[in-house]
This record gives C-alpha cells, structure tokens and sequence, in this order.
C-alpha cells in the first residue's frame, strides 16, 4: 500500500540561521500510529509545522494523500488536522462557536450532530456553551483537540498531546487516539514521554540535531536494542565474580552484594536454570531476584547520548 | 470517518466561517457596538452642531449642522473599520489561534474576504446608525443615495483591509492603536471633517491637499448635498488607489509569509 504521507528532502533553516531540519526523508504508512521521538529542539514541531504549511521548508518535497502540500495545498490540508504543543484558545469564545469556526475553515459545512458527536467523545458536551477562558487546562487541551477533529481529517498531528496533562486525560487521549485509528485515521505524535510511545506507537522515529536517525517498528527495536537482565540480590557480598561462574555475562554491583546477569531474552536458552544451578553448586546464595527488559527510554537515551 | 472527498475549488464554508465568527464578536457586544458611536454623535452635535454652529449659519449653503453630518461618519468608519480589520487577525497572532488559519485549505483572497468583510459589515452597520441618529438632531437631505451606499461601502472595506495589514505587521497592541490614533484620527480631523477646505487659508489648503483623507470626506459630502471641496471624480479614484493598493500588500504578504510564517 502507498504510503499517506511522504516527506523527502526536506530540510528547514529559519531566517536566523539555525538549521531545524538536515534532508529529512520519510514515510508514514495508511492508519498506522507513528511516535516521532527527539529531546527539546531536535526537529520535532519544525518538521510537523511544515507538512500543516505553517512552516515553508527550505528545500523538499511532501506528498499527503496524494496531494503536494505546496501545489495542491487546498487537497493536501483538507485531509490533515494539527494539535499544536501550545495550548493556544479563542478564550472569550464558546467551546461550540471555536470548533464550529475549526469546521469551517476547513471547508466542511455547518454539521451539528458532527459536533455533537466531538464534543462527546471528549466529554466537552457539557461544557459546550462555557467560555473557553474559564475552562481547566486539560479541558482546553481537550478543545484543541476537538478542534482538530472537527473537520474529519485522515492525517493527524499531535504535538506532544499530553505534556502537562494528567494522568486521567492521558489515559483518555491514549484511548482516544486507538479509537481513532480504529476508525482508520493515521497519526504521527511527537511525545517526550517515552512511555507514551511504548505504550502507543506502531513504529518510531528518532530526530536528534535536526536528523532523523532511526525509523523502526517498535517492537523490532525493542527486540533489536532492548536488552534483558536477571539481578540477583545476594546473601553474602562477593569481592570477584568466581571463575566457576565465567561462563555467563555476569556483572557484580552494589558493592558486591548484587549480581547482574545480562542475556539475549529472544534466545532459546537463557541460561538462567544452568547459572541457578551452578551458583547452588558453588554454595553462592541469593535472597531475591527480579528481571527486566530495557525500556523504549532505555534505547532512546542510548541511542541519542551516542551522538553527542 | 468519510470516504473520499475533495474540497470546493472555492472555499466558501471557510469564509462563511471567519465572517460569522466575527460578526458573532460584534454581536454578542452589540448594546456597546451601538450605544458608542449613538452617543458619540450626539456629543458631536452637541459641541459642533449647537455650541459653535450656533455662530456658524452655513457652509456652502448647508447649514452646519447637516454639514458635519457625512465627515462625523467617516471620523468614526475610518476608525473603526482599522480597528476591527486590525483586530480580528491580530488576536489569533497574540493568542497564537493562527496556527489554524495557517494551516487551513484557505486562500489569501478568501481569508480576507472572511476578515475584511466582516469588519467592513461591521463600519457599514455603524455608519447607518450615525446616520439615523444624526436625523433627530437636524434635517438630513441625501441627492445621490446609491453612491452614498456604494462609498460607504468601500470606504469601510478599504479601511478594513488596511488595517488587516496594520494587524499583520504589528507585534504589539501599541503598535496596533498607533495607525489609527496617531495617523488616521488626526488626519480626518485635519481632512475636513467639520469645515470645508475652502475656509482654510491659501498655505494650509494646499498642504490639505496631500492629505489623502480630504479626497474620502469631501467624496462623501458631495454624496449628500452634491456639493465638494474636490473633483468627484479624483476622490473615487483616490479611494479605489487605496482599496488596490491594500490588495496588493496583502497578497504580498500571503506570498512571502511576512510576519505570518517562518
């Protein structure tokens, strides 16, 4: 299947000099979840900004849809819809008439029972006649993003859509989110919450310095990077790893009271029965033990700090 | 979701959108949209009209009262036409709502149809309610109706669409009142707005003539009692220079992103 966004080329330096964006290339498959990855400053909002034309690229191409964003632009932006970072409101503006203004401007007509429908599913119905202004942050958050969906786009931009949210929003926006692509819409969200992307995306995008380093399906990079370990708490420190136990990719820590074990979790043998064993025979005893997967944040900063 | 669908080639949804949402600012406020310029004109006829019209019979064979009336309009469209065309695009810029403009399939010509029209609407309602409250105060005679509507008309959309560009270009609010203070007011003032230019001295008139706003007022005049300091003819192409002009520095501005895009 073609992809619904194609960005090639695409670089950005803005008038004061500051190169954003270093030929970005890059594909978005049909209804999929992409989670566009970077620290502060790497590229993240630039690059939304221009496939939403509210930033003109220096050089590159990019197709959405079918449509070039520049040529065919009206096409192009009728199928994408944005949730700038920004909590930006028509605060003396009713939550209706503000959402209703979003429909319109993107060329849709006047449909209530849409709205309604909007309104509901972020349980904005009622508050639907309240100035914006006296709305909780995360209500506004939940206007900008009604907003956003007003028009019934297929390309959906969330930039960082739950930086400064609660936990309850967060969950409902996640919810929100699976529910949309259910329903067939693609989004790309840039988060800084690695959780999130573990938790949501279908693949990954790393942008570190402008460059995007790394465009993965999640779970084939956890795989590929993410590690396992096995720590064991011991009953007696040790001064050494003993030799009888050379054999495995043991580490000691914690002033010589914890044994780190790392190993390929895909692996048919582990090698953790064989290492249990081994340190009864050798009269090592342990009192605890726990194992853990490296997380997205994990990869993520390994993956960033290489770079520096 | 829906299937596939195409945009119209012109997207009226969205104009209709922006004016709408516009003239719902206006409306919402309409006891203060309309009480102001009620009791401002009648505050002009008080001091104008009976205090020194009082010493003053008639200009040009008007008596002075009805004489002030078409310049006392246009003291207040010029004003508010800015104001409202600045207004309306540069609060989305100063609460940041303009990211959804930007990124909306609409056209430069069709956002300042939705902005400029709404804020031309607005002057156009002004100026009809400074009309009719002008007639209780004296005895108003118009002899060419259709071209008084029609200038109106695009006097208010000239305005309207400079001061769109005053909204564009400006980074402040100070920046945003300091056209239509400190140029526009003292210019229709100083344009004729209560005296005819012919009473001015031989110097001073022809230093008025450079002042654009003396083509607009006396235009208008000539509207009411067929009588003006200038040709017809020239203030009609002056004004519609301007509304060109305005057109002109907007579709530069959409082009380059001035102010609006990086």
């Amino acid at each position: 299947m073609s992809p619904i966004l194609s960005i090639s080329n695409v670089s950005k330096t803005y008038s004061s000099g500051l190169q954003a964006l270093k030929r970005v290339d890059l594909e978005i498959n049909r209804g999929e979840i992409f989670a566009l990855l970077g620290p502060n400053g790497a590229g993240k909002s630039t690059l939304i900004n221009i496939v939403c034309g509210i930033v003109t690229p220096s050089t590159g191409k990019i197709v959405a849809d079918g449509h070039d964003i520049q040529k065919d632009y009206r096409q192009a932006r009728f199928k994408i819809a944005l949730v700038p970072q920004e909590l930006a409101t028509d605060a003396f503006e009713t939550v209706t008439t503000s959402v209703r203004l979003s429909r319109g401007l993107f060329g849709r007509p006047v449909e209530p029972a849409l709205i309604e429908k909007v309104l509901r599913s972020l349980t904005l119905w009622e508050k639907r006649n309240d100035k914006i202004m006296t709305l909780s942050g995360g209500m506004k958050r939940r206007v900008m993003i009604a907003k956003a969906l007003a028009h019934e786009p297929k390309i959906l931009f969330l930039d960082e859509p739950t930086a400064g949210v609660d936990v309850e929003l967060r969950k409902d926006m996640w919810n929100l989110v699976r529910q949309l692509r259910d329903e067939g819409v693609t989004i790309i969200l840039t988060t800084h919450y690695i959780e999130e992307a573990e938790e949501m995306a279908d693949r990954v995008g790393v942008i570190s310095k402008g460059e995007l380093i790394l465009v993965e399906e999640k779970t084939a990079l956890m795989q590929k990077l993410g590690k396992k370990q096995l720590t064991l708490q011991l009953q007696e420190p040790l001064n050494a790893v003993p030799p009888e136990l050379a054999d495995w990719n043991l580490e000691l820590k914690g002033d010589g009271s914890v044994l780190e074990y790392t190993y390929d979790g895909k692996a048919e043998r582990t090698g953790i029965p064989s290492l249990l064993r081994r340190m009864t025979d050798i009269g090592v005893a342990f009192k605890d033990l726990n194992t853990h997967q490296s997380s997205l944040e994990d990869i993520f900063v390994s993956l960033v700090s290489e770079r520096k | 979701m829906s299937g596939e669908q195409q945009i119209l080639g012109f997207n009226r949804y969205g104009v209709w959108a922006i004016f709408r949402f516009e003239m719902a600012r206006f409306l919402r406020t309409a006891g203060q949209s309309i009480l102001t310029p009620v009791l401002t004109t009648s505050l002009y006829f008080v001091v104008f009209g009976s205090a020194i019209g009082g010493r003053m019979s008639e200009v040009g064979g008007v008596p002075y009262g009805a004489f002030i009336v078409p310049g006392m309009i246009m003291l207040t469209i010029l004003a508010e036409s800015m104001s409202n065309g600045s207004f309306g695009i540069y609060f989305p810029k100063f609460t940041g709502t303009i990211y959804e403009l930007l990124s909306a399939p609409i056209s430069p010509v069709e956002t300042v149809l939705g902005y400029v029209g709404a804020a031309a609407t607005k002057s156009v309602i002004l100026g009809l309610i400074i009309l009719t409250t002008s007639t209780f105060f004296v005895d108003l005679q118009i002899r060419h109706p259709i071209a008084m509507i029609a200038f109106l008309v695009l006097t208010s959309a000239t305005f309207a669409l400079l001061g769109f560009i005053t909204g564009i270009w400006a980074k402040s609010f100070e920046q945003l009142s300091f056209i239509p203070m400190l140029v526009v007011t003292p210019l229709t003032f100083l344009g004729g707005a209560f005296y005819s230019i012919d009473m001015l001295p031989g110097a001073w008139r022809t230093i008025t003539l450079f002042n654009p706003i003396v083509y607009i007022i006396s235009a208008f005049r000539w509207c009411f009692y067929g009588t003006s300091d200038v040709g017809v003819e020239v203030s009609m192409l002056m004004t519609a220079i301007f509304f060109l002009g305005g057109l002109a520095a907007v579709s530069w501005i959409f082009k380059t992103g001035y102010r609006l895009k990086n």
